[in-house]
């Protein structure tokens, strides 16, 4: 596994990350030590092994359909840097 | 040269629930925003998702009827992206292992039935609303937030915009019928994405497929198909490229439009959802649900051609909604009528419903008064032109048909004496038509079956009329 300058671009993007160079060398460089070391499991044979989806052997948590109290508008509210009325103010979306 | 369109449709699909996907928030549409919210669908943390079980019900329902296989096991995914109704930073959605797979559909294609492919149907949580240009920025309001939703993903079988619409037309009468949906498309209960593309006549290899975000009406979906078609072998023609790239439906202007910048390469990094544990169906649940399932459109249908003997037509037109399928089945049952029950549920009682914009639960004239109506024209009460006369009136003010026949003096005339004096009169009143009828102009007789009918301001049995002016004339 080798990671380069553009993965490192390219994730920084998706994660909206502002990284200057020096932190892209420093990360390229952490994140192929990672991948590296979890590389060790690809030494292992596991044909016939159904992959793991969750570590936990738990199935089927269910609630039934009922509706239950919500909030209430102010406390949904209260957390956010800006409110209009009863909508979250954010900065404009650009469509 | 020619070209052969390739459509495939993803389908969104709201449940019915009272409450969320994943929370107890309820789903109820139109409420203030942000008044059903809570931790999960705020996405504050530390707060747990735990699934709705009529969710995964709806989600069994469904794929039963679209003939899927239903998953053993079956995992929710995190679809990561940032969008500001988003309020995770990720779609809690299905990828590997979605509850239905490998289903399919027959319509009434191009060129006969056709079978088209369902590839999966999956559920996920819908995401919030935004409202643009609000105090120069965005309002955000997460109701919406959680609400669940079947995603049902078609194989890229149909070749054309009225093939996209038929298809989702029986997708749509399905899960409607199931009641698994409420079918507001104006709410967008029921919206669709379409997966567009061109290739030359006879190729087997795709074009490059644009896709057509969010387009919630049946009329729509044919427009932007075709729209999208045009566009696109126009700029093969004119040696263009179709990139693959999003495109927004504008219902105004009929034409598709590029969404640009929301696209940067779709790169989700989908990941099993920790939060949420794995679904195992066993072979109990799928057959519990299977032997709950309503009657089916098609099931439906074929009942009503053998049961009721009804022409494949009649079938056809009361089975297109459950709702009136029902109200069709009470009126016969009232009737004894079935084929009459047909009628006046083709004829008269959509004519109203369509003259008035209503809706077949909101229709004024209930089944029993209907099926009753009927009765009185089967038993000689009252002739077919009365009886609409009295559905008119049963329409607009209610009450009970014999009653409004016996008030309003409207049962028909059987007694002959009566009808011959009738007769008499108007022949006598009309020499000349006389004259000619017997001429063999026979054409005169509904000359004389009109005067008669005024002269009994239209009460006379219409088979008597017609047998005793005959007799009178020959």
């Amino acid at each position: 596994m080798s990671i380069s300058r553009n993965d490192i671009d390219h994730v920084a993007r998706l994660a909206r990350l502002a990284l200057n160079d020096e932190e892209k060398d420093l990360f390229t460089a952490q994140m192929e030590a990672i991948l590296s070391y979890a590389e060790t499991l690809n030494e292992l044979n596991t044909d016939g092994v159904i992959p793991t989806s969750h570590a936990v052997p738990l199935s089927n948590a269910f609630r039934p359909d009922t509706a239950t109290p919500s909030l209430g508008i102010d406390l949904a509210l209260s957390n956010a840097p800006d409110r209009s009325g009863s909508y979250f103010q954010v900065p404009p979306v650009i469509e | 040269m020619n070209y052969q369109p390739v459509i495939g449709l993803e389908v969104h699909v709201q449940l019915t629930t009272k409450s969320k996907i994943f929370c107890g928030c309820s789903t109820r549409f139109g409420a203030e925003p942000n008044l059903h919210t809570c931790p999960v669908c705020l996405a504050l943390p530390g707060a747990l998702p735990v699934l709705n079980r009529q969710v995964a019900e709806y989600a069994i329902m469904a794929g039963l009827a679209t003939n899927c296989s239903i998953a053993h096991h079956s995992i929710f995914a995190r679809k990561n992206y940032f969008y500001p109704d988003l309020p995770k930073g990720y779609q809690i959605s299905q990828f590997e292992q979605p509850i239905c797979e490998k289903g399919w559909l027959d319509i009434d294609g191009d060129w006969g039935s056709k079978r088209i492919g369902i590839t999966r149907i999956h559920m996920e949580e819908d995401a919030g609303k935004l409202v643009h240009g609000m105090n120069g920025g965005s309002g955000v309001d997460l109701n919406r937030a959680g609400t669940p939703l079947l995603e049902v993903v078609s194989e890229p079988d149909l070749r054309s915009a009225d093939e996209a619409v038929a298809y989702l037309k029986k997708l749509y009468q399905i899960v409607t019928y199931l009641g698994v949906c409420d079918g507001n498309m104006e709410e967008g209960s029921f919206r669709c994405d379409a997966n567009v593309s061109v290739m030359p006549m006879g190729s087997s290899v795709l074009g490059t497929r644009a896709e057509v975000k969010n387009v919630n009406s049946f009329k729509f979906v044919k427009q932007a198909i075709d729209f999208e078609i045009s566009r696109q072998i126009e700029l093969i023609e004119d040696g263009g490229k179709v990139v693959q790239e999003t495109r927004l439906f504008d219902p105004n202007k009929g034409v598709t439009r590029s969404m640009r910048g929301k696209e940067e390469a779709h790169d989700y990094r989908y990941f099993p959802d920790p939060d949420l544990v794995p679904l195992v169906i066993n072979s109990e649940w799928v057959e519990r649900i299977e032997k709950e399932l309503p009657e089916l459109p098609e099931q439906k249908r074929q009942r009503f051609i053998t049961h009721y003997a009804l022409p494949e037509y009649d079938a056809d037109v009361l089975t297109a909604s459950r709702l009136l399928a029902a109200y069709f089945e009470e009126t016969a049952a009232f009737a004894h009528n079935p084929k009459a029950a047909a009628n006046w549920v083709m004829g008269e009682v959509t004519r109203a419903l369509n003259d008035s914009g209503r809706d077949i639960d909101h229709c004024p004239v209930a089944p029993k008064a209907l099926g009753e109506l009927i009765r009185l024209i089967d038993n000689g009460t009252i002739s077919g032109t009365i009886a609409k006369k009295v559905f008119d009136h049963i329409w607009n003010n209610g009450g009970e048909p014999a009653a409004i026949v016996q008030q309003q003096g409207l049962a028909q005339v059987s007694d002959t004496s009566a009808i011959d004096a009738v007769i008499d009169q108007v022949l006598a009143a009309a020499p000349d038509q006389v004259a000619e009828y017997r001429s063999g102009k026979e054409k005169v007789f509904g000359f004389f079956v009109g005067q008669v009918m005024k002269a009994m301001k239209g009460k006379g049995n219409p088979a008597l009329v017609n047998d005793l002016l005959k007799r009178k004339l020959s």
